[in-house]
């Protein structure tokens, strides 16, 4: 019997039990499209997560102050205004695998621009700011050097602040006000989408550094020089984890604390962050996997009972095919061939299934659909295996009937 | 030299303990060409002998040689090859497979010769043809009377053109007239050069063969040629209206 014969008489089986062929095939098809759907999902949510992180910028290091106690009173990661720029200025000039800093102080305020107002996070920012974070300017320029070593009263303009202040009126050379300070817009930041946490990183107005210190937020700072965050860049191909260390000697060392000594500040690797996100998608891919692995061990098993009953009901079929001359291998296959069959059609039909609830999923969630070939080929070749696995004991008791009992069962 | 031949054949089997002796010291030659009926009540060992000769079983002692091949020291797969090549099976329930028409039962013999399919085809139509089925080969068997049934059983028997046709009771499930048509086919066959073995129990079939063998107790009790009837005569004699 050849390989050819054997597909199409296996296929011919499965057609005449239309019905029950789908009902055992369910099992499997579920399992596979399950498997699909969750690893394109997967997929899609963690390319989405790396590309979140990396618009927040590559190679990144934030160095924010400590938490200080205050007479027993525990005041959150970055409250104590250890951080000067001249810390920044020194990660800069002392660390040889700094590419650039960028040192920043965050506020908000409520933006007012002739009749419109709109409430935003206002950051002050120096030069490093655009090269640390890859933050272009779409229209207009960025900050002049001057303008931020005196502070000047100039604003770039987060897109999503930049639509809601002044719509389709282009917002360059126009007049706002935070906090009643009058700041001339220079520039319109370029489009940057969600962070990681979901925040709307265009809805933002950026000072120089100077200027919001000393007007915009006019925070009450204990040292005139004080920021109230680092970013820094390492140069590419070096390790971030060196660098880090290097950071943190060079602080410790200029805030003259003493072996032992807590730091009072702390640095955050964005890799570390990625890292820890990779952690835990790995292990929902290993989740999945066992979910995966029980559906179809449960197919798999409907699988085998199947064609159990298959094997009993055609005995006598079986009788009249080893007296026609079918061989005990022929035989064999024929069944085997049945029930790999009914495990890959329904590992394609699996498939099928599964590309399309991920499809519906990812366009609900707004992630990219992310189906790779890899991923198809090996669950439909998966759930074959499944078949072969389960139609194999089957398939030796039909193999090992005695034709002549065969051909008298009723 | 013979084209089936027994020699002291026996063949015993243990059911519940006790000892079966189906076929006991059983010597028979059948020439190619004959038409042969084999006859006894039942538990005489006559559907034993078919097994053994059908090369479905093996003798406990003696030698069976088919066709000058010594059948006893044979594989299972050899022996499936022999069936295969040298025997065409005839059963009382026909044993087409429902879900395949007159042209793939017919066809089912040469899947397992390795046969093309396109010369499997050609080949089941016209064994198809020459048993009178040339306007049925795509009609399941549902869609066929029980005559035309068996027919398709014949066909599919003739297909590998085997040395002899054995037939188990081929006319059990037919009327009188259908009975006396399948008859009139295998005299034909036979008249054709194929060897034919019938096993039955009807002295009404039986009738037809040129050699009657009969079995009582797993021996061989008479051996002796007959003058057979001709069935086709007795079809054109048979009154029209009988016809069911």
């Amino acid at each position: 019997m050849t390989f050819l014969d054997a597909i199409r008489s296996a296929l011919d089986a499965l057609r005449l039990h239309k019905l029950r062929s789908a009902l055992t095939m369910l099992g499997i098809i579920i399992g596979v499209a399950a498997v699909i759907a969750m690893v394109a999902v997967g997929g899609g949510a963690r390319e989405q997560v790396v590309a979140q992180i990396r618009s927040l910028g590559a190679n990144l290091l934030v160095v924010i102050p400590g938490n200080v106690t205050q007479s027993g009173v525990r005041l959150g990661s970055g409250a104590a205004p250890t951080l000067t720029e001249d810390d920044a200025i020194a990660i800069g000039r002392e660390v040889p695998t700094v590419q650039v800093v960028a040192p920043f102080m965050r506020g908000s305020g409520q933006i007012i621009a002739g009749g419109a107002n709109w409430a935003s996070p206002v950051y002050g920012i120096d030069q490093g700011w655009f090269e640390a974070r890859e933050w272009e300017v779409a229209r207009g320029r960025p900050f002049e050097p001057d303008e931020i070593a005196r502070g000047a009263q100039v604003a770039l303009l987060g897109e999503t602040v930049a639509q809601n202040l002044f719509g389709s009126v282009d917002p360059v050379g126009e007049n706002i006000r935070i906090r009643n300070v009058p700041l001339r817009v220079v520039g319109v930041m370029a489009r940057k989408g969600q962070s990681a946490i979901g925040q709307d990183q265009d809805d933002v107005v950026f000072v120089p550094l100077n200027a919001a210190r000393q007007r915009v937020l006019g925070r009450n700072f204990a040292n005139a020089r004080s920021i109230g965050a680092i970013y820094v860049k390492v140069r590419e191909g070096e390790s971030l984890s060196s660098t880090e260390e290097d950071v943190k000697a060079l602080l410790r060392q200029r805030h003259r604390l003493q072996p032992g000594q807590d730091d009072d500040f702390s640095i955050r690797n964005l890799a570390e962050i990625a890292a820890t996100r990779e952690a835990s998608a790995r292990t929902l891919a290993w989740l999945l996997a066992a979910v995966a692995g029980v559906s179809l061990a449960v197919g798999g098993i409907g699988i085998m009972n199947i064609m159990l009953v298959s094997v009993t009901e055609r005995t006598r079929e079986i009788g009249l095919r080893v007296a026609v001359g079918a061989r005990r291998r022929d035989i064999r296959r024929q069944f085997l061939f049945e029930a790999a069959g009914l495990a890959g059609i329904g590992g394609i039909v699996g498939v099928v299934a599964g590309v399309v609830a991920a499809y519906f999923i990812a366009k609900a969630a707004g992630w990219p659909l992310l189906v790779q070939t890899s991923t198809i080929v090996l669950a439909v070749a998966f759930s074959g295996l499944v078949g072969v696995f389960f139609g194999w004991y089957p398939a030796l008791r039909a193999s090992r009937l005695d034709p002549i009992e065969a051909l008298r069962h009723t | 030299m013979a084209l089936i031949e027994l020699k002291n054949l026996a063949r015993h089997y243990r059911l519940g303990g006790e000892t079966v002796r189906a076929l006991n010291d059983v010597s028979l030659g059948i020439d190619a060409g004959e038409f042969v009926a084999v006859m006894g009540p039942s538990g005489s060992g006559k559907s034993t002998f078919m097994n053994v000769v059908g090369c479905l079983d093996r003798p406990t002692a003696g030698s069976y040689r088919l066709d000058g091949t010594a059948v006893a020291e044979l594989s299972s797969d050899a022996l499936a090859d022999l069936r295969n090549r040298k025997i065409g099976f005839v059963f009382q329930e026909f044993n087409l497979l429902q879900r395949l028409d007159a042209l793939g039962n017919a066809e089912l013999p040469m899947i397992y010769a390795g046969l093309e399919r396109s010369e499997r085809r050609a080949r089941a139509s016209r064994a198809l043809a020459r048993v009178g089925l040339a306007d049925r080969l795509h009609h399941r068997p549902t869609e066929l009377s029980g005559g035309q049934q068996q027919r398709v059983a014949i066909a599919r028997a003739l297909v590998n053109e085997p040395k002899v046709l054995l037939a188990d009771e081929p006319t059990g499930a037919l009327d009188t007239r259908t009975s006396l048509e399948l008859m009139a086919l295998i005299q034909e066959l036979n008249r054709d050069g194929t060897t034919i073995v019938v096993v039955t129990h009807e002295p009404d079939v039986a009738r037809f063969a040129a050699r009657l063998v009969r079995f009582r107790d797993g021996r061989v009790v008479s051996d002796a040629r007959q003058k057979p009837a001709n069935a086709a005569d007795e079809l054109a004699a048979m009154p029209v209206e009988a016809a069911a």
